[in-house]
Formats: C-alpha cells, sequence, structure tokens
C-alpha cells in the first residue's frame, strides 16, 4: 500500500469514526431525556429544546457532528469524491450498527444486520 | 417496549427522508455557483451565506437535525438509520424523473438493496428491549 493510499484511508477512516461517535453520542442523550413528545407535552416547546440542549451527551455529540464535517471537508480535498463519499458513508453505516450493540445495547438482530449490510452495499453503488 | 408508531411519528420519519435529500440537493447546486472554495478563497463561504439556494439548503437541514434528534428521543439508532439512508434512494429518483438523468444497473440496484433495508427494518419493533430504557419506563431512571 502507498503511503498515499494509507493516508486518504485514514482520513476516510477518521471522518467514519467522528460520525459514528457524533450519532452515538447524540442517541445515547436522547434516550436519557426520553420521548420529546412528551417533554413538549409537560414543559413546552421550548422546555423541550433546553433538555436537549443542556444534555451533555447530545452537546459533545453534537460537536462531533461539526468536527466530522469540517473533517469530511478535508478528506474531500485529498480524495475522490466517487471514493469518499460511499466509503465514510458505509463505513458509517456498518461503525453504528457494531456501535448501537456494544455501547447502546440495542438489539441487533438478523433483520437490522441485513439491513446495515443492505444499506451499506447500496450507498456505495449508488455513489459509483 | 414500543412496537407501534403514531402517525405523527410516521411522519418524523418522512420528514428526515425528504429534508436530509432535498436540503443536501439545495446545498450542492448553491454551491456550485458559488464556486469551488479552497484554502486561499476561503471568503467565499461568506459569499455562499448570501445564496438563496444554500440559505435553503441550511434550513432544511437544521430542520433534518431537528428531526433526527426527536426520532432517536423514540426510536433505535439502528432503526432510524434505514430511513435516513432512503434520502439517498429519494435524491436519485428526483435526478431520474425530474432532472431526467440516467440511472446506470449499479444505481438501480443500490435503490432496490436501500429500500429492501427500509423494508426489514420498517417490519421489525423501532425499540428494542435494553436494561437502560426498562429502568426509564418503570420510572426509576427519571
Amino acid at each position: 500500500m502507498s503511503s498515499q493510499t494509507l493516508h486518504i484511508w485514514s482520513a476516510i477512516l477518521f471522518v467514519a469514526a467522528l460520525a459514528v461517535a457524533g450519532e452515538v453520542l447524540i442517541a445515547a442523550g436522547m434516550r436519557q431525556l426520553g420521548d420529546l413528545d412528551d417533554i413538549r407535552a409537560h414543559s413546552g416547546i421550548l422546555g423541550a429544546i433546553r433538555a436537549v440542549l443542556t444534555n451533555m451527551k447530545f452537546v459533545v455529540g453534537a460537536l462531533c457532528m461539526a468536527f466530522n464535517f469540517f473533517a469530511m471537508l478535508f478528506a474531500l480535498s485529498i480524495a475522490d469524491l466517487s471514493l469518499a463519499a460511499p466509503a465514510i458513508a458505509s463505513l458509517t453505516y456498518i461503525g453504528n450498527a457494531i456501535a448501537a450493540k456494544l455501547f447502546l445495547h440495542e438489539k441487533v438482530d438478523q433483520r437490522r444486520w441485513l439491513a446495515t449490510g443492505f444499506v451499506a452495499l447500496g450507498v456505495a453503488l449508488l455513489a459509483r | 417496549m414500543k412496537h407501534k408508531l403514531k402517525p405523527s411519528q410516521y411522519a418524523v420519519l418522512v420528514a428526515i427522508m425528504l429534508t436530509a435529500s432535498v436540503g443536501d440537493s439545495l446545498l450542492s447546486r448553491g454551491m456550485g455557483q458559488v464556486g469551488q472554495v479552497d484554502a486561499h478563497h476561503l471568503g467565499l463561504l461568506w459569499h455562499a451565506l448570501f445564496n438563496p439556494f444554500v440559505d435553503a439548503g441550511i434550513v432544511l437541514l437544521i430542520g433534518f437535525f431537528a428531526c433526527y434528534t426527536a426520532a432517536l428521543s423514540w426510536a433505535d439508532l439502528t432503526f432510524v438509520m434505514p430511513a435516513t439512508a432512503f434520502g439517498y434512494v429519494v435524491i436519485a429518483l428526483l435526478g431520474r424523473f425530474w432532472l431526467h438523468e440516467q440511472l446506470s444497473l449499479s444505481r438501480w440496484a443500490g435503490i432496490g438493496l436501500i429500500v429492501c433495508a427500509v423494508g426489514f427494518v420498517a417490519g421489525g419493533p423501532s425499540r428494542t428491549e435494553h436494561h437502560e430504557l426498562d429502568q426509564m419506563d418503570s420510572g426509576v431512571g427519571r
């Protein structure tokens, strides 16, 4: 593997890892809060927004997503869009499923693994 | 454990699919008009804020983030993910039937796979049992 290829794939992995960290933290934060509809019914839309924005996991997750956006711009500047975009999207979907099982303890059954694989492959095919 | 979604929750999932795909398309169209931004032309980013397509795209993507966050408050991450992926299908179909782009065989295959994935997950529960949630349901975690 040439150093250029290694460089490109490290960037792709880094961007996907940031996306997974961001999405899992946001999901964990929202799970901690519970159904937003209930919070809104109880303390209004402003109360719901306040509850979300004061949740640490959500805030750190959102920061990861913002950082991911800029890291993505950097990755796209060194790799071709036709390689980077589908690779990052596919790896993010698979990483999310693994992280959801490990950290969020979601029951990722056969049906969901299959769906994750199909999505990852489908996105890669669509972006060709 | 919740299996059934309310009509308003289906509406949120549809909004996720539409806002993400249309928002991305608008941003891409707007940035195409603004021109290529690199380290020497960072000022163009400021310029981009005055492009109506970029503005509309940003508004839709903020809406997407709000809907996505709301969905994660009542559904699993692995349930919401295929719904967000369906946005790619919407973009491809918009390209085919609205912009009259030609879709290659591999793109049709990609569309088929994502549609199947959404079908698999939509038939299952939106939230699976896990310890933390059981505690919350019984009121201990609140």
